[in-house]
């Protein structure tokens, strides 16, 4: 078969695992810019493909038929998910492209235990508590992820599900894996393989209950966290592994996953502790209360916001999930370029957490062509806002809710949001005045300057569109 | 290699990882997450590892769902990447000055 050219931790070998993650590096690099990000993603492929071709040519490795099988199975679903996937749906790829990841390294930590076992080789500490870390972590990812990709796919209700008495439980699940990973590690010269076994289906089982309550607009944080997870149990792999391309690589999807996390927190004014253990639509009687009595708002038709914004100098879009589920991403552009045919200025003011995971609005408007330039951020925007004419919140909605500048009461207060409300006119599209995931009634929908257009958002932009063309 | 040059390598790679990924614009979180679940997907050497030097029926199968899991990762993660900065570095700009004209 291919003739073995590397000692299995020799300098060879690893000089090119060396220059595998520098491609990794430079390739990432390059991902700071559009421009360039997608020779930076050609770049880093580059140096996966180093890393494998060193791997297969590692001096006894055998079993090529198993091998070729799971790369044959690996390709095909990378391949045909990648091809199909929609861009609305890119939410659920991650999670369970995090999910794969996780349960991958959970299969090798447990399959080291087995091999040292078998052997009857003596676990250093060195190796037995990175292959310990990296089960459980691999094995909480996995089962989060896909909780989480079925949550986002709407296989399992997005709204909070809560297990009775479901701290205890955490905490018990906590302090018994926390105690096996310590007997583990104490008779770690013969480690059982059933307490580890034991310990990657108790992981499993904190993995399900800690996403499970977290609700759909959380689900930003929980996948970058995920994210953050999986990397470091690739880390840890390599460090069990004495391999120093899973060590960096493993350490470089931790760091992304980490600042995602932190960011995404960040934006919602949360720390990841309370949106992991409490959960946010954890406050309906709030929202229940409030809708209870109708408040005066002015209802426009897709008439009346065409004539607003053609006569407009400068409008601004928000997006939201809502314009992710109506797949309004190309009706939005249509309006955007009749208005900009106009002389229109349009820009689009994107939150971080608009969506479902971070930078989800701009991967959608990408795909409708709107060029880059025009997708602003928030603090960007926001000075802005009292030159706009006229705002369109399309399926956004707590993200623009002036409650959490105004009211410190609000459960949002304090989360920074876009201030549409500082615009000349604000146009609200949305199905109806039904309160966002924060189960709270949004004070923008009552605002003097502001017009509700009661509509699914794709119709509403395509009609909005050929009223413009009419004009 | 040590205990403490790995850990040397893992502290090092933390901080060039925060410098590098501190700079993606928010733009770009998408097809980052995407592509880091592709380098992530370098987890598979250790399933080519398990199974290239496996010896029983339990080690095979483990390993190959790992590989094939990996590889998910790699393939998958790399070409979605792909299509989906196709999007953001395609020009509209000559149709847009068409229209001006």
């Amino acid at each position: 078969m291919i003739e073995a050219v590397f000692k299995p931790g020799g300098d060879a070998a690893t000089a090119l695992y060396i220059v595998a993650f520098s491609l990794f590096i430079i390739g990432i690099k390059q991902g700071t810019h559009p421009t360039t990000a997608k020779r930076g993603n050609l770049i880093a492929a580059a140096g996966m493909a180093v890393a494998v071709v060193t791997t297969l040519l590692l001096d006894g490795m055998g079993n090529w038929g198993l091998i070729v099988l799971g790369l044959g199975i690996g390709t095909a679903v990378g391949v045909i998910a990648s091809i199909r996937v929609q861009m609305t749906e890119m939410p659920q790829m991650v999670a369970l492209y995090n999910g794969v990841g996780g349960g991958a390294v959970a299969l090798i930590a447990w399959s080291e235990i087995r091999h040292g076992i078998s052997l009857g080789e003596d676990f250093s500490l060195d190796t037995l508590i990175p292959i310990i870390f990296a089960g459980v972590i691999g094995s909480v990812s996995f089962w989060g992820s896909n909780i989480a990709f079925a949550k986002l796919q709407d296989l399992i209700p997005t709204r909070p599900l809560a297990v009775p008495g479901q701290q205890v439980i955490n905490a018990i699940l906590v302090i018994s894996i926390v105690t096996i990973c310590v007997v583990l590690a104490v008779d770690h010269e013969s480690p059982s393989q059933g307490l580890f076994v034991l310990l990657l289906v108790l992981a499993a089982i904190l993995g399900n209950l800690v996403v499970l309550p977290i609700g759909g607009a959380d689900m930003p944080v929980v996948i970058s966290l995920l994210n953050a997870f999986t990397g470091l149990s690739a880390a840890a792999a390599g460090f069990a592994l004495d391999n120093v391309a899973l060590i960096v690589a493993g350490t470089l999807v931790g760091s992304s996953g980490t600042i995602l996390t932190m960011e995404m927190a960040t934006a919602m004014n949360r720390s990841v502790a309370n949106i992991l253990f409490s959960g946010f639509g954890g406050a309906p009687a709030g929202g229940a209360a409030s809708g209870g009595e109708e408040r005066p708002h002015i209802s426009i038709g897709a008439q009346d916001a065409a004539i607003k914004l053609a006569y407009a100098d400068s409008v601004v879009i928000v997006p939201g999930y809502g314009l992710a589920v109506a797949q309004a991403q190309h009706a939005i552009k249509e309006v955007a370029d009749e208005l900009e045919k106009r002389g229109v200025t349009v820009n689009y003011a994107i939150h971080p957490v608009a969506g479902r995971m971070p930078g989800h609005m701009n991967v959608l408007l990408a795909e409708a062509d709107v060029p880059y330039e025009q997708l602003r951020e928030m603090e960007d925007i926001n000075p802005e806002m009292p030159r706009t004419s006229v705002a369109v919140v399309v399926g956004a909605n707590d993200v623009t809710n002036p409650a959490a500048k105004n009211d410190p009461d609000s459960p949002i207060a304090g989360m920074p949001i876009i201030e549409v409300t500082e615009a000349q006119e604000v146009i609200v599209i949305k199905r109806s005045l039904s309160p966002g995931f924060a189960g709270i009634d949004n004070d923008l929908f009552y605002e003097p300057n502001t017009s509700m257009l009661f509509a699914d958002a794709k119709q509403a932009a395509a009609d909005i569109a050929s009223e413009i063309g009419n004009l | 290699m040590s205990l403490m040059t790995e850990i040397t390598i893992f502290v090092l790679a933390v901080f060039v990882g925060f410098e590098v990924i501190s700079k993606v614009p928010t733009t770009l979180h998408t097809p980052l997450m995407s592509q880091t679940n592709a380098i992530h997907g370098i987890v598979m050497l250790g399933g080519l590892i398990v199974v290239g030097f496996a010896n029983d029926g339990i080690e095979y199968v483990i390993g190959t769902i790992a590989i094939a899991f990996g590889t998910i990762n790699i393939v998958g993660g790399f070409m979605v990447t792909d299509r989906m900065l196709g999007m953001f570095s395609r020009k509209p700009k000559p149709k847009a000055e068409g229209e001006k004209k």
